[in-house]
C-alpha cells in the first residue's frame, strides 16, 4: 500500500480545485426583469461532519418527540413533558441551523431595490381620479353632503354601543348600607363589639346584601377612645372606639387589606390602613384621612352603632362616596 | 398522487415566477434583525397553545364550589372561570405545560416586540419609506399589551381580580366619559355583569388575535415590498440590498429560530413555574394581597400609579379626573403618542425627506439616540418603581422614601439620561469621524507622483513630514484620509 499517500494527495488536490471552482461567481444576466439577482458569493461548505451532527440532532428530536407521547400516556408530569417537547424542538432547531449554516450553499446576493415614488405615475393616478369627476358641477356641495352623510352614518353605527351596559345614573353612589343594617362577617355571622380587638381588623358586610359589590365590604378597627383625633361633631358613629371604613380604596378600587398598628408608638409610624396595590395610606385616628400615596380622596367612614345584643349595626350610609373617583364624584375633603 | 408539486401548483395557480422571486428574496444578516422573528414565532406558539386552552376555559363568574383534586381549595366557593383554569392546570394531562408555555410566550412575545422596536428606533429604520410599517408595528405593541392583560385577567384568581379592579378605576377616572364607559364595558358597576366575562373572552381569543394576525400580515406584506434595511458595509448602498437569499440558507436558519423559540418556550413552560393560580386563590372584590406584581409589560403602569402624587383636579367640589387615570391611561397614551409621532419628529430634526435604506448606528445621530435614551428612561423609571414594595421587603429601604426618590427621578432622570447619553454618543461619533484621535504614530500615504508621504499623527492632529520616495513602512490601512481633516 505505498500509493496510499499519493492517492490521498490527489484527493486533496481534487477537493481544493472543486472548492475553488465552486467559489467562482455564477454568471447571471443582471438586471433582466423577474430574473433572480446574481450571487456575489457562493460557497458550498458541504461539511460531512456537520451533516452527521444534523442527522444526530434529527434523531434526538425524534426520540424526544416519542418520549413526549410515551410520557403523556404513562406519566404526564409537567416538568418531564416540557423537557421532552422542549428538547425535541431545540434539537430540531440545532439540525436546521447546522444544515442552514454548514451544509447548504452559503450565498450572498445583491438585489437592486425598486425605485419608489415615480412622479409621472402619480400624476397619471391623479388624472384618472380627476377625469372620474367629469360631469360633476357642484363638487363642493357634493363633498359636503357626502361628508355629512358619512359622519352621521358612522355616528349612528356607534350608538348601539350604548346598549352594552346600563346608564350610570346613581348606581356608583348606592351602597347597600342602611341605618339599622347589621354588620356580618364572611360567614354571615353578626360581628359584635367583642369581636373587634385593638391592633387587629375585621372585614364586615351588610347583612343579606351581595358581598362582591364595591359598596359592601367594610374594614373595622378599634382604637382607644382617647386616640381619636376628630373634632367633636365628627365623632358620632364610633362606638367604643370601633371605627369602620369602606374596604375599597378610593384610588384604584383594590381592597384595603393591610392594617399598620405600631407596637411601640414613639418609634413606629402611627396606625393606618394601607392598600397593597399602590400603598395609599389612611390615618384611622383622623377618620381615614389620606396621609400617603396616590388616592385623591380620603377613605370614607361608615358610621356604626351598637344594638342591645352588642352587635355592630350601621348608623346610615358612608360619610362620602365609596370606590375610585370619576368625573363628577363629589370631593369630600374634610376642612383641616 | 401529485408527482411534481411545482408543476401541479403552477399549472393551476401560475405561481412559478412568483415562487422563483420569493425563493431568492434577500435577507440582510444581522442578529438584531431576528428580534421581530422571535416575536412572530412566539405568536405562533401563543395561537397553538391558546387554541388548546380555549376548549377548557369557561368564561363565567357564576359561583360554584370547588370539589376537585386540589385539597387546599376543596369547599372554597369560586367562579366557574377560576375553577376551569385550576382544573386545566392540575387535572388535564399536559394542561399546565400548555398554560405555562402560553404565559411565558406572552411575556417573550411582548419583550421581543419591545426590543425590536428599540432596535428600529436606535438605527433609524423607521425613516422614509418605512413610516407606515413602523406605525403598524407600534399598533401591534399596543394591541399585544392589551391582549396580554386580558389573558391573565380571564383567570379570575386573586391577582387578576386586583388587576381588573385597577383597570376599572382607570376607565372610571377618565375625564367626562369615564363613568359611562366603565359601566358600559363592565355591564354595571365593578365587578360587572356575567356578560363581561364573555366580552373579555371574545376579545382575547377572537378579536384581538385576529387584529394581531391582520397587522402581522400587513407588516410582512409591506416588508416584502420594501425589503429589509441594512447596515452599511462592503457593496451595500442605498439602492441595493445585500444578504442571504431565502432558499436554502435563510429558510433553514429561520425555521431553526422558530424551533428554538418554541423549544425554549416549552422548556420554560415545563420547568419554570409561572403564575401558580391555585396558590393565589379565587378573587373577591373585598380580597387583596400584598406583594402583587403584574406581568412585566404592565410594570411601568403599576409603578406610575404608585409614584403619582394624590392629585385630583377639581372645580369647586366637582372632580374632573380620577387619580388612576393619570398613570394608568394618560402616561401610556403620551408614551404611545410619542412613539407614533417619532418618525415625524425625527424628520423635522434630521431628515431631508429622502429614502433611507442604510441604517444608522446609535452614535451616527447622537441627538436622536440621546432623545431615545431619555424617552426610554422616562418609561423605565416607573417600571423600576413598580418594584419598590419588593425592594422594601428585601432590602428594607423605606417605602415612602423610595416613592419620593422616584418622583424626583421621573422628572430629572430623562433629562440627565439625555445629556449623559448625548455626551457619550458625541464622543463616540467623533472617534468614528477621526479614528486616529488619541493615537500617536506615523502614517504613510501614497501621493499622486507615485511616491509616499509620511504623516506624523499625534492625538488627532497631523503634520506632514518631507516627502520620501520609495519604500513604505507599515501603516494602518485606510486611516489617512480621515486624519487629514
Amino acid at each position: 500500500m505505498n500509493d496510499r499517500p499519493k492517492r490521498l494527495r490527489d484527493l486533496l488536490l481534487a477537493r481544493t480545485v472543486l472548492r475553488l471552482l465552486r467559489r467562482l461567481p455564477e454568471t447571471h444576466p443582471a438586471g433582466e426583469p423577474g430574473v433572480p439577482p446574481p450571487n456575489i458569493e457562493r460557497e458550498i461548505p458541504g461539511s460531512a461532519r456537520a451533516e452527521r451532527v444534523a442527522l444526530a440532532a434529527l434523531g434526538l428530536a425524534t426520540l424526544a418527540a416519542v418520549a413526549f407521547v410515551v410520557l403523556y400516556v404513562s406519566f404526564p408530569d409537567t416538568q418531564l413533558l416540557g423537557l421532552a417537547l422542549g428538547s425535541a424542538l431545540l434539537s430540531l432547531a440545532v439540525a436546521l441551523v447546522v444544515l442552514g449554516k454548514k451544509v447548504v450553499p452559503q450565498e450572498t446576493t445583491v438585489e437592486e431595490r425598486e425605485q419608489f415614488g415615480d412622479r409621472e405615475r402619480q400624476e397619471e393616478v391623479r388624472a384618472i381620479v380627476r377625469r372620474g369627476g367629469d360631469g360633476v358641477s357642484r363638487r363642493g356641495m357634493l363633498k359636503a353632503a357626502a361628508g355629512a352623510a358619512g359622519m352621521t352614518l358612522g355616528a349612528a353605527a356607534l350608538v348601539p354601543a350604548a346598549s352594552l351596559g346600563p346608564r350610570v345614573g346613581d348606581r356608583l353612589r348606592q351602597s347597600p348600607w342602611r341605618r339599622g343594617r347589621r354588620v356580618v362577617d364572611a360567614d354571615g355571622a353578626p360581628l359584635t363589639v367583642a369581636d373587634i380587638e385593638i391592633g387587629g381588623f375585621r372585614t364586615g358586610f351588610p347583612e343579606g346584601a351581595t358581598r362582591d359589590e364595591l359598596g359592601s365590604p367594610v374594614i373595622i378597627v378599634r382604637l382607644e377612645e382617647a386616640e381619636i383625633e376628630l373634632p367633636a361633631e365628627q365623632r358620632a358613629g364610633i362606638p367604643s372606639g370601633i371605627i369602620a371604613f369602606s374596604k375599597i380604596c378610593p384610588h384604584a378600587g383594590c381592597a384595603v387589606s393591610m392594617y399598620r398598628h405600631p407596637l411601640h408608638e414613639p418609634t413606629a409610624a402611627k396606625p393606618a390602613l394601607v392598600c397593597p396595590c399602590h400603598y395609599s395610606t389612611f390615618d384611622v385616628r383622623r377618620g381615614g384621612e389620606l396621609i400617603f400615596g396616590p388616592a385623591g380622596r380620603d377613605l370614607p367612614r361608615l358610621p356604626l352603632t351598637v344594638s342591645d345584643a352588642g352587635e355592630l349595626v350601621a348608623d346610615g350610609g358612608y360619610a362620602g362616596t365609596y370606590g375610585p373617583s370619576w368625573s363628577g364624584v363629589r370631593q369630600e375633603r374634610r376642612p383641616s | 398522487m401529485i408527482g411534481d408539486p411545482v408543476r401541479f401548483v403552477d399549472e393551476r395557480l401560475n405561481t412559478a415566477s412568483l415562487l422563483r422571486k420569493a425563493l431568492r428574496y434577500v435577507f440582510p444578516d444581522h442578529w438584531s434583525f431576528m428580534l421581530g422573528e422571535i416575536a412572530l414565532y412566539s405568536f405562533v406558539v401563543l395561537v397553538g397553545t391558546g387554541i388548546f386552552m380555549a376548549f377548557f376555559y369557561v368564561p363565567s363568574d357564576v359561583e360554584t364550589v370547588y370539589r376537585g383534586t386540589y385539597e387546599p381549595l376543596r369547599g372554597v366557593p369560586m367562579s366557574e372561570a377560576y375553577k376551569s383554569v385550576v382544573d386545566l392546570s392540575l387535572d388535564v394531562p399536559a394542561g399546565l405545560l400548555i398554560r405555562q408555555t402560553h404565559h411565558w410566550a406572552a411575556n417573550v412575545f411582548i419583550a421581543a416586540i419591545a426590543l425590536h422596536l428599540v432596535r428600529i428606533l436606535f438605527t433609524g429604520a423607521f425613516r422614509k419609506p418605512r413610516e407606515i410599517n413602523y406605525w403598524v408595528g407600534v399598533t401591534m405593541l399596543l394591541v399585544a399589551i392589551l391582549e396580554g392583560f386580558l389573558g391573565y385577567s380571564l383567570v379570575d384568581d386573586l391577582l387578576s381580580g386586583m388587576g381588573l379592579a385597577i383597570a376599572y378605576a382607570v376607565a372610571l377616572g377618565t375625564p367626562v366619559v369615564g363613568a359611562a364607559a366603565a359601566v358600559l364595558i363592565w355591564d354595571g358597576e365593578y365587578p360587572g355583569g356575567t356578560v363581561f366575562w364573555d366580552r373579555m373572552f371574545t376579545m382575547h381569543i377572537l378579536i384581538l388575535p385576529l387584529l394581531l394576525a391582520a397587522l402581522i400580515s400587513l407588516h410582512m406584506l409591506i416588508l416584502s415590498k420594501q425589503h429589509h434595511t441594512q447596515f452599511p458595509g462592503p457593496e451595500r448602498t442605498e439602492e441595493n440590498v445585500v444578504g442571504t437569499p431565502l432558499w436554502p440558507g435563510y429558510a433553514l436558519r429561520s425555521l431553526g429560530l422558530l424551533c428554538a423559540t418554541a423549544g425554549l418556550l416549552f422548556t420554560l413552560g415545563g420547568l419554570v413555574q409561572i403564575n401558580p393560580i391555585w396558590l393565589w386563590g379565587p378573587y373577591e372584590p373585598y380580597l387583596s394581597t400584598n406583594g402583587a406584581q403584574p406581568d412585566w409589560y404592565l410594570g411601568w403602569l403599576i409603578g406610575g400609579l404608585r409614584i403619582m402624587p394624590p392629585f385630583e383636579p377639581t372645580i369647586g367640589d366637582y372632580t374632573l379626573v380620577g387619580n388612576a387615570f393619570f398613570a394608568g391611561a394618560l402616561f401610556p397614551m403620551l408614551a404611545f403618542a410619542t412613539l407614533y409621532l417619532w418618525p415625524l419628529i425625527d424628520r423635522r430634526w434630521s431628515g431631508r425627506g429622502e429614502r433611507h435604506e442604510l441604517l444608522d448606528r446609535p452614535r451616527d445621530n447622537p441627538r436622536r439616540s440621546a432623545a431615545l435614551v431619555g424617552f426610554l428612561t422616562w418609561v423605565a423609571i416607573p417600571l423600576l418603581a413598580g418594584a419598590i414594595d419588593r425592594v422594601f421587603l428585601r432590602l428594607g429601604v423605606p417605602y415612602e422614601a423610595q416613592v419620593w426618590i422616584f418622583r424626583v427621578l421621573i422628572v430629572a432622570g430623562p433629562v440627565v439620561a439625555y445629556l449623559v447619553a448625548r455626551r457619550i454618543l458625541e464622543r463616540l461619533h467623533e472617534r468614528d469621524v477621526h479614528p486616529l484621535r488619541g493615537w500617536t504614530g506615523r502614517v504613510v500615504q501614497r501621493n499622486d507622483g507615485g511616491g509616499f508621504t509620511t504623516l506624523s499623527v499625534s492625538d488627532g492632529g497631523t503634520r506632514e513630514d518631507e516627502p520620501r520616495a520609495g519604500a513604505a513602512t507599515t501603516a494602518p490601512s485606510d486611516a489617512p484620509d480621515e486624519a487629514d481633516r
